[in-house]
């Protein structure tokens, strides 16, 4: 296989390069100064895109390789690959589900406990000399508090289970109701988010579901609400949400995604009830290295004609 | 005539509380505290602490303190009439519960009032040092995202070995979460539990030879103090991580910071130290460490079902009810 050209949109994971590298013909996109030239020249060989959650494949990268077979996305989010287009083209389409489910909950949580309970300004509190002039203040207690989920799919599933554990009671919305759970579903985003105290973003970025974090949502929210964003960064009015949480409009916010990563609003970095990760919600070695043998694959069953392992399309 | 109630008046008819610490509930509770007893607080005093104990607490029945009170033991021992003493942690280890039952006087705890609180940060912290989250979010908030790309992997939580040091309420409190996590679950306790399924150790360093995190949720006495030496955190191992939301002489640490600074455990997450509020500074330096000030218990809504449960044992206390939550000394002297 080694002759089969496979283009590598952008740097996600130094194991999956070298194994690309091992096994294929790797093209590394990023490191392409003229990019038009190169597609003019080496379109014929790319048989496979290897993309991830913030470069994939679009429209124009799909037309100017006209022997494009598969796209094998290193990750679960499918929103940078122009689903419709491989379907047109026939093109299979190939993500990370699963392997990854458990550390985004995980990190879901982890958000939660670091809002409410002020982790991050308790370590610095400690770090800056400030606990020998007196005690932090008091924080907010996380079991009993209503957690919404938005989306209750894999994802959403293991947060909710997680939640449970803290005596959390669970509600969700989802785009209609799940027959095989307890928990208490609302029809509309806005009724889950008067509802609960704090709402997790939990479900796939598509044109439906971009911005379902707007102003009315987060004011449904509230100011003793907190807002979870595991999802992608288009799923939140960024601008909104910036300007409720500096005017004290919302009561917080765990956000592991932005609207132009890596790029975050400066003007909450200030604020001790927001925390601000860098999209690393399956950012663990071993999740990130079940991740790029799926990648491999779902690569090496395509070109070997056997079965996909997590085909999309 | 309309009879004048003045704050004087109230008082006198106001049972006798003397307050050391004070305990963390008098940041908002003072007031309402002082509007139901007559408060003795011998901070707000100039004389010495002897000095006013023996003028003005020598019929005080009834004692409020927290657990930061080291030289409880020596003020109880001037104070002749004392009956009861209600201390605002779930800890026991500043009482001198021996002293007390040969004296007669009943302990008032809050034993189950926090539990989900500690068990919560215990948690939290686990979840932070595995995954980095305070260092990621320092990160991002220092403009380094844009700067040196992708914050460096973690390491993930499921299926992970998880030793849980006491299993009492809050060990039990960590287990229910941790299952929820994928954890594998076993646990050192003084006497196995025989309706608990994990994995039972009566040694800790066998406990921590088999576990990649060890999670501390006993009580502090004399058979805990430095329990997590050397022995054991070598046991740990070099990808081993601690966690220490009880009390801070549990672990030696001295012993803990050479270990953290060699890189011979992977990280620690650290609620509570040997000499509060001062911490490690070798520590400091390190980012695999995550930091809390003594704050397991304090959550809002902790604070409130403390002042409850305080304020219900020393008025059962005062009129002449069971209280609420009383220590049953069989249980705590060995």
């Amino acid at each position: 296989m080694e002759s089969i050209g496979v283009l590598m949109i952008c740097p996600m994971n130094s194991y999956l390069e070298q194994e690309l590298d091992k096994r294929f013909k790797l093209f590394r996109y990023w490191n392409i100064p003229q990019t038009q030239q190169f597609l003019k020249e080496n379109s014929n060989s790319i048989r496979a895109v290897v993309g991830n959650s913030m470069a994939g494949a679009d429209a124009q990268l799909i037309e100017s390789l006209p022997k494009l077979e598969i796209v094998s996305s290193f990750s679960v989010g499918l929103d940078k690959i122009d689903l419709n287009k491989c379907k047109e083209k026939g093109i299979r389409v190939t993500n990370t589900p699963d392997v990854l489910t458990e550390d985004v909950a995980d990190l879901a949580i982890g958000l939660m406990l670091a809002v409410l309970r002020r982790l991050c300004e308790c370590d610095r509190y400690v770090r800056k000399g400030l606990w020998k002039t007196g005690d932090f203040k008091l924080t907010t207690k996380f079991t009993g508090k209503s957690v919404g989920i938005i989306g209750l799919g894999r994802i959403g599933t293991a947060i909710a289970k997680r939640a449970e554990a803290f005596d959390c009671p669970i509600s969700y919305y989802s785009r209609s109701e799940k027959a095989d759970t307890n928990y208490k579903y609302y029809p509309s985003v806005i009724d889950l988010a008067s509802n609960c105290q704090i709402l997790v973003v939990a479900c796939s970025l598509t044109p439906e579901t971009r911005h379902i974090i707007n102003r009315e949502v987060i004011d449904a929210l509230g100011p003793k609400g907190v807002l979870i964003n595991i999802g992608r960064g288009p799923h939140v009015d960024e601008a909104e949400l910036v300007s409720a949480l500096v005017e004290g409009r919302l009561g917080g916010a765990g956000l592991d995604v932005f609207e132009n990563e890596p790029e975050a609003p400066e003007e909450l970095f200030g604020l001790d009830n927001v925390v601000l990760l860098p999209h690393v919600g399956s950012g663990t070695i071993e999740t990130r290295t079940a991740m790029a043998d799926l990648v491999l694959g779902n690569l090496e069953a395509h070109f070997l004609n056997k079965p996909l392992l997590t085909p999309v399309v | 005539m309309a009879q004048i109630h003045t704050n004087q008046t109230l008082s006198v008819n106001l049972p006798e509380v003397l307050v050391l610490g004070p305990p963390s509930i008098f940041r908002i509770y003072e007031k309402h505290l002082s509007q139901k007893f007559m408060l003795l607080k011998p901070w707000e005093s100039p004389i010495p602490l002897e000095e006013f104990l023996s003028i003005h607490a020598q019929n005080t029945t009834a004692v409020l303190t927290s657990s930061v009170v080291a030289y409880l033991s020596s003020a109880l021992r001037l104070l002749p009439s004392v009956r009861l003493v209600v201390t605002s942690s779930v800890g026991l280890d500043h009482i001198d519960l021996k002293e007390c039952r040969r004296r007669g006087i009943s302990v008032a705890y809050a034993p189950s009032v926090f539990s989900a609180d500690v068990a919560n940060l215990a948690v939290g912290l686990w979840v932070d040092v595995l995954r980095k989250i305070s260092a990621a979010n320092c990160f991002l908030k220092t403009g380094l995202w844009p700067v040196k790309g992708d914050y460096p992997l973690a390491t993930k939580l499921g299926g992970k070995r998880v030793g849980i040091i006491g299993l009492g309420r809050i060990g039990r409190e960590v287990a229910k979460r941790l299952e929820a996590f994928g954890s594998k679950i076993s646990y050192q306790s003084r006497e196995k539990k025989p309706s608990v399924s994990y994995p039972f150790y009566t040694d800790v360093c066998e406990l921590a030879s088999n576990s990649d995190v060890l999670i501390i949720c006993c009580a502090l006495n004399d058979q805990t103090y430095h329990l997590i030496n050397r022995e054991v955190l070598q046991a740990l191992g070099r990808q081993g991580v601690i966690i220490n939301a009880a009390r801070g002489a549990i672990i030696d640490e001295k012993a803990l910071v050479q270990f953290l600074q060699e890189g011979k455990i992977a990280g620690a997450g650290l609620d509570v130290f040997e000499h509060e509020p001062n911490v490690p500074e070798e520590l400091l330096e390190l980012d695999n460490v995550v930091f809390s000030p003594h704050s397991a218990v304090f959550t809002e809504e902790s604070c409130k079902d403390l002042y409850d449960l305080v304020v219900g044992n020393l008025k059962a206390f005062f009129s002449n009810k069971p209280l609420l939550s009383p220590v049953q000394f069989d249980d705590f002297m060995r």
